[in-house]
């Protein structure tokens, strides 16, 4: 039998097989999608409300408050990214699969920023409306969202790897999360309302780039590495 | 002549607790590794260390002469682990499962419908695994292990669920899978019959 040397499946074949089982579990479960999706939605539609419809304040505090809901509706999701594969046993087959582990891990956080990430991209532009936004900046605000909620997933996959095996370890996710998510709120929220106020605002969506692009090289090793050691 | 599996002086300590100390042992083709103990002994812990998911005291597990841990993606393109979780997805259906697993490990080329007849689950194709019996859903984590082609089962309790032409089923498939010259580590705590060379570990 040593003399026998079975084909491997690709690299890429792992890659797509988590991200399409991730996908196809997220279809026959429609809530686990739409329940981040609608707090975003009732964030962002409360805010008006509460402050009063003053047309100044709202374009004054609308890009803030539509990349603040985005990133906490963000990691309200990111908590089940691997739990329900660390409770049913698979995330223990995917750890003694011959696949590497970080194209394993990079495949769930693609289906993950796919049924999370791009569906708030997507509603974006509706909840805009509320805000008064100018037609201009919204592509620009749209544009920061697909940048900042690839690098959220990304980022929030390594914090979700390290907290699986706890219980409740919501809280404790967000407090790693944070700090390594600041700059993507600070950047997104500002380069939007520099984008509202007629200002060059190209050098934030450059800096969100660089910081997608570098999260996505190196998270998934993070996130791998995170995942052995929380299920040792 | 290095054996195929090898541990070399194995310790490992979960909390206060030492599960085993200075464990060793040498499995070659065609021949089965049984653990036997009561509950909570440490053989599912064993069993994750010689998969490679566990950071031991002391020693190292050996495929062909070569550490696990140097060799991770190699080792587990190799084994194949049934668990006592059988890490299916419930919502998924049995075919859209196995498929998932078709994309990860070589696979042996058997015919499926062969395999699911045997097992007695082909009529279970098109329904949602949760809606199975967990007998059943076993016998599907067992489809899984026949289609992969492997040389190394791991077999974590594998006739937890199972009625008694199933227990009967598992041990004929070990059998015919070490006569072909595989090897198969088994957890078990009730007696196993086999027609093949045992090598016994009993923990404490």
């Amino acid at each position: 039998m040593s003399e026998h040397q079975p084909q491997q499946p690709g690299i890429f074949s792992g890659l797509w097989a988590t991200a399409r089982r991730d996908l196809l579990l997220a279809w026959k479960r429609p809530g686990d999608v739409l329940n981040p999706l609608f707090f975003f939605a009732m964030v962002c539609t409360l805010f008006p409300l509460a402050i009063g419809p003053s047309a100044e304040q709202l374009e004054f505090i609308g890009p803030g408050v539509l990349w603040v809901a985005a990133l906490l509706s963000t990691l309200l999701s990111l908590n089940s990214l691997f739990l329900g594969d660390f409770e049913d046993g698979s995330l223990d087959q995917l750890l003694v699969s011959p696949q590497p582990l970080p194209v394993l891990a990079l495949g769930k956080t693609l289906a993950h920023w796919l049924t999370s990430g791009l569906p708030l991209v997507l509603v974006s532009p509706i909840l805009a409306m509320t805000y008064r936004m100018p037609g201009s900046v919204v592509p620009v605000m749209m544009l920061t969202l697909l940048l900042g909620t690839i690098s959220l997933s990304l980022l929030g996959s390594i914090g979700a790897a390290l907290t699986v095996g706890l219980h409740r370890g919501t809280a404790l996710l967000s407090l790693l999360i944070l700090p390594l998510a600041m700059p993507v709120l600070l950047l997104g929220a500002n380069t939007v309302s520099l984008a509202a106020g007629n200002d060059i605002y190209t050098t934030g969506i450059w800096a969100l780039g660089a910081y997608a692009v570098a999260s996505l090289s190196l998270a998934p090793y993070a996130t791998a590495a995170a995942l052995r050691i929380s299920n040792e | 002549m290095t054996a195929r599996l090898a541990a070399d002086n194995l310790t490992l300590i979960r909390g206060e607790r030492c599960l085993f100390e200075g464990l060793d042992f040498a499995l070659n083709d065609g021949e089965l590794l049984l653990l036997e103990g009561r509950n909570g002994c440490g053989k599912t812990s064993l069993m994750r260390a010689i998969a490679g998911m566990l950071s031991l005291e002391t020693g190292q597990v050996l495929w062909n002469g070569v550490p696990v841990l140097k060799q991770r993606q190699t080792f587990h393109g190799e084994l194949v682990w049934l668990a006592h979780r059988t890490g299916l997805k419930g919502d998924l259906n049995m075919v859209e499962n196995l498929h998932f697993e078709e994309s990860l490990r070589p696979q042996s080329g058997r015919d499926r419908e062969a395999v699911y007849a045997r097992l007695g689950i082909e009529r279970l194709k098109r329904l949602p695994l949760r809606s199975l019996s967990a007998g059943q859903q076993r016998r599907v984590a067992l489809a899984r292990m026949l289609l992969a082609d492997v040389p190394l089962w791991l077999m974590d309790e594998p006739f937890t669920n199972l009625d008694r032409e199933g227990r009967k089923l598992v041990m004929e498939l070990a059998e015919e899978h070490l006569a072909a010259g595989g090897l198969c580590v088994m957890a078990a705590h009730q007696d196993v019959e086999i027609g093949a060379p045992v090598t016994k570990i009993h923990m404490q």
